[in-house]
């Protein structure tokens, strides 16, 4: 026996021991509850949108167009074909523009100037999209274009896509070990070549990756599209002319009082949520493919 | 999400210590490169004296009032955005209030109860509520989240607090189900996997010799995590807290398809529909045809603007914050 | 005099000079899949101190760890065999491990006071978990185990306003010292508490702990041979060999395991041969 302590593992102090292990175990439970809930409430929405989208595809919604309430059929083709239309835009724009401002804050990076487009990369993230709709319809379409477009649209998106592609281009930059460009250097490669044919395809998969999410991220924005590409139920090829987008097009059925336009609405959100889904599985997949081979 | 977390001035500088040297395409690239990267601040330039430029009839015309107005009338030319504001405070507090304590509830799951084969896919499942596009929220709220508050919640909420004193007015009213309560709730859900991930970032971020001497004092894990984990995380998640806010003042698309988009007053009670500022421009701009009501429409996305951008910064601060470590008081 | 033990030492001897406090049977640890330690068996006395030594990687962090269940807090890792505290088992099926470490502190490698609480604070805040402690009690006990850590004269005037990390190194680890004896363990375990300070600290700390032995039972572990020497009454020797398997090579009071070592292992670790 111990002398000088007698308090052995029996004697441990009881006091409020009960009501110690109580709260324990409750505060495990609400933890627990609030995750349970959480992936909950994600399934039972993925699960309405599947249940209720389901039922409105048909190879015609891929194909027509919108028809006139009452008539039975049509589909929200324009509105998919102007997405793709102002994703290329926005693509066009936002992909040189994001890898380079990643490639100067991952490769040059250093004093005020890159402090400053480092900040301001995250403060144009933190914009509601809204405010980025706002802009461009009174810079485009109040003003320079005249009128709704499908460029307007795409210069938004591209707004958008621009801080998001940056910020994941640059870690994936940064991820790329220096004693790969050290050694580059050192064969005599300037340093742009090296940038070039060295870092950036070492960091390839990670780029694409950046480029595809970031464009499926833009693709599901709604509110600035609504201010600037207003929406289309033609098939519109001149990007100078109002646009259809998916997630304009879920909006209008979505609001109409026709049942059948709202099945569509849910059959509109499936597509979308499909899309999104199956992009960012597909360049997690590949990602997975590729460092598995290396 | 981790670069969250990260301060700038964490980050290693890059490999430019050894100089772009004298060779002419470094240098025609590296000017390149800079110019287009000094092209976003231009840009976020550019936006702000856009909307600056075209909101200042509006800010002329009616000053401070502006803000303090509820008035919002295109015949008369009279414009006051403060039930737009009012909405907006009132249903990013809402969702704030439900998404905050079940947010670090599902981040304190992930970091420290999920057994390690769990982290990975409940973190995954939670993000995906991000990747949901605002517009099939929108969607859902309206045709599900909506007549589900009119039918049961709302009314259930009437009975059991309405009786009662002050808290009561906050449920008193005909309940419609397309309200500040619904776009509130809405909003709570959209807010809650940015305000999980950021958290679990944090709580990461608390070292384990915090924890291990708190464990080796004898405490349980709850209280381990409250005494020892918390208290350290505390700013990190307030941090994370606000950047949810920040995100519920700026949503558009779910927003308006809930919250009724019919009333300029501000009354108690969260049953009655109104706007937000984001709602309000996504509902009216098409209807923008003199020149004082589109400056009216950019003065308001200016101030949200303002808004996001500051708890944007406050919330980056809090979180570097807790990256950081503590520093000694006194 | 604790007969030293030839490896595999599986069996140990009722002590004549002092009684055991804690007594450890065949206790093996693993991290998942991984085997870190193996029937390691030994005795912590009561009232005196007993060195863990060893080379690094040698598994003497993960035994001593195991003495206050702290090892299966770790996901994946999990323990055998028994330790008997007062002739109870603490890995026995019914036994809570929060009321283990309760009586069986723990003072860490890397001083760990809590930043968001003041000294005061810091040095009660066991003592608040249980609750029911007036401020006056709460005051007396945090001011006697300042004393006994040796640092209420540093602290007294500010131990109410300062953080618990506005002190120095050594002085935070006499913080965690004295943060484990207001809730008066019966066992103090030390991981390599000195082994993050200058040698001041260090001295100080050595100093403090053999006052500590006259009331309390100390294990602790240390890469630092002298300290091992200079500090403790009993020593135990630990080594990983091919099998990457952290054994119990010898153990036997110091004096004996510094000048006449039955194991060669512990003889080529003392010369300083490897390690």
């Amino acid at each position: 026996m111990i002398a000088s302590r007698s308090v052995g593992l029996a004697g441990v102090p009881t006091r409020g021991w009960l009501r110690r292990r109580t709260t324990n175990g409750l505060a495990a439970g609400l933890v627990v509850l609030s995750a349970a809930g959480a992936v909950a409430v994600l399934l039972i929405i993925l699960g309405h949108v599947l249940v209720q989208g389901l039922p409105s595809l048909n190879p015609a919604f891929f194909t027509e167009r919108p028809l006139p309430p009452g008539e039975a059929g049509g589909g929200v083709a324009p509105a998919i074909l102007g997405t793709l239309e102002m994703l290329a835009v926005a693509g066009v724009i936002g992909i040189p523009v994001g890898v380079a401002t990643a490639i100067y804050l991952s490769e040059y990076g250093r004093g005020s100037l890159a402090r400053v487009i480092s900040f301001t990369i995250d403060l144009i993230a933190g914009l509601p999209s809204i405010v980025i709709g706002v802009f461009v319809w009174a810079w485009l379409v109040r003003n320079v274009v005249g009128q709704y477009s499908g460029l307007a649209g795409g210069v938004a998106l591209a707004i958008i896509m621009i801080p998001i592609l940056t910020r994941t281009v640059e870690e994936t930059l940064r991820i790329v070990p220096d004693p790969l460009r050290e050694a580059s250097l050192a064969l005599g490669i300037p340093r742009w070549k090296t940038i070039l044919r060295v870092v950036l395809p070492t960091a390839q998969a990670g780029v694409i990756t950046a480029v595809v999410l970031s464009l499926a991220r833009a693709g599901g924005e709604t509110a600035p599209l609504l201010l600037t590409a207003l929406g289309n139920q033609f098939f519109n090829l001149d990007l100078l002319q109002p646009t259809a987008a998916l997630p304009i097009q879920i909006y209008n059925y979505a609001r109409s009082p026709y049942p059948d336009w709202q099945a569509k609405a849910w059959g509109g959100a499936l597509v979308l949520i499909t899309l999104i889904g199956v992009l960012s599985a597909l360049t997690r997949w590949t990602i997975a493919r590729r460092s598995r081979a290396h | 999400m981790a670069s969250l977390v990260r301060a700038p001035a964490d980050r290693a500088a890059p490999l430019g210590v050894l100089g772009s040297g004298g060779n002419r395409g470094d240098r025609v690239f590296e000017a390149v490169v800079s110019a287009i990267a000094a092209c976003v601040p231009l840009l976020l330039i550019g936006i702000i004296v856009l909307l600056l430029l075209d909101a200042l009839p509006a800010f002329l015309r009616f000053g401070g009032a502006f803000l303090t107005q509820t008035t919002w009338d295109p015949v008369q030319e009279k414009f006051g955005a403060a039930a737009y504001m009012y909405g907006t405070v009132v249903t990013s507090l809402i969702a704030l209030l439900l998404a905050a304590p079940v947010g670090v509830g599902c981040a304190l799951f992930i970091a420290e109860y999920a057994p390690l084969w769990m982290r990975a896919p409940v973190s995954f499942l939670i993000e995906l509520l991000a990747a949901i596009p605002s517009i099939i929220y929108g969607l859902w709220g309206f045709f599900i989240l909506a007549p589900l508050m009119r039918g049961a919640i709302e009314p259930f909420l009437k009975s059991a607090v309405g009786p009662l004193p002050v808290v009561g007015a906050l449920f008193s009213g005909p309940a419609v189900g397309r309200d500040l309560l619904v776009a509130g709730v809405i909003l709570s859900i959209m807010i809650l996997p940015t305000i999980t991930a950021v958290s679990r970032e944090i709580l990461r971020a608390v070292p384990d010799t915090q924890r291990e001497g708190m464990l080796a004092l004898g405490a349980t894990k709850w209280e381990t995590i409250r005494k020892a984990v918390l208290p350290y995380a505390r700013s990190g998640i307030v941090g994370a807290a606000i950047l949810g806010l920040a995100r519920a003042l700026g949503e558009t698309m779910a927003v308006t398809m809930v919250i009724g988009n019919s009333s300029t007053q501000i009354r108690a009670s969260l049953f009655t529909p109104g706007y937000t500022m984001a709602s309000a421009i996504a509902n009216q701009f098409t209807e923008a045809d003199k020149e004082i009501y589109f400056s009216a429409i950019v003065a308001v996305a200016l101030v949200l603007l303002a808004v996001a951008a500051a708890m944007n910064i406050l919330a980056r601060l809090l979180v570097w914050s807790v990256a950081r470590g503590p520093r000694p008081t006194a | 005099m604790l007969t030293s033990l030839v490896a595999p030492p599986s069996r140990s001897t009722p002590a004549e000079e002092a009684a055991a406090g804690m007594c450890a049977r065949d206790v093996s640890a693993w991290y998942g899949t991984r085997q870190a330690i193996g029937n390691v068996s030994l005795e912590i006395a009561v009232n005196r101190i007993t060195a863990i030594i060893g080379p690094s990687g040698c598994g003497k962090s993960t035994f001593i760890r195991c003495l206050n269940r702290m090892h299966e807090v770790i996901r994946g890792a999990r323990a055998s065999g028994t330790v008997e505290l007062n002739g109870q088992d603490i890995y026995a099926p019914n036994v809570d491990p929060v009321r283990v470490r309760r009586v069986v502190g723990m003072v860490f490698q890397k001083p760990n006071p809590f930043p968001m609480m003041t000294i005061f604070e810091n040095v009660v805040a066991g003592l608040r978990l249980e609750g029911g402690y007036s401020n006056r009690a709460l005051e007396d006990i945090a001011e006697r185990a300042l004393h006994q850590a040796a640092l209420w004269d540093e602290v007294k005037d500010v131990w109410k306003r300062s953080s618990g990390i506005s002190l120095s190194g050594g002085q935070q680890q006499r913080l965690c010292i004295a943060r484990t004896l207001a809730i008066e363990p019966t066992v103090i375990l030390m991981d390599e508490p000195c082994s993050a300070l200058d040698p001041i600290a260090t001295y100080r700390i050595e100093e403090l702990m053999a006052e500590l032995k006259k009331e309390y039972t100390i294990a602790i572990v240390t890469h630092n041979m002298q300290q091992a020497s200079r500090v403790s009454d009993y020593t135990a020797f630990m080594l990983a060999e091919e099998d990457r398997i952290g054994h119990l090579i010898e153990f036997g009071p110091t004096s004996k395991i510094f000048t006449n070592p039955s194991e060669s292992r512990t003889e080529d670790y003392i010369t300083g041969r490897f390690g």
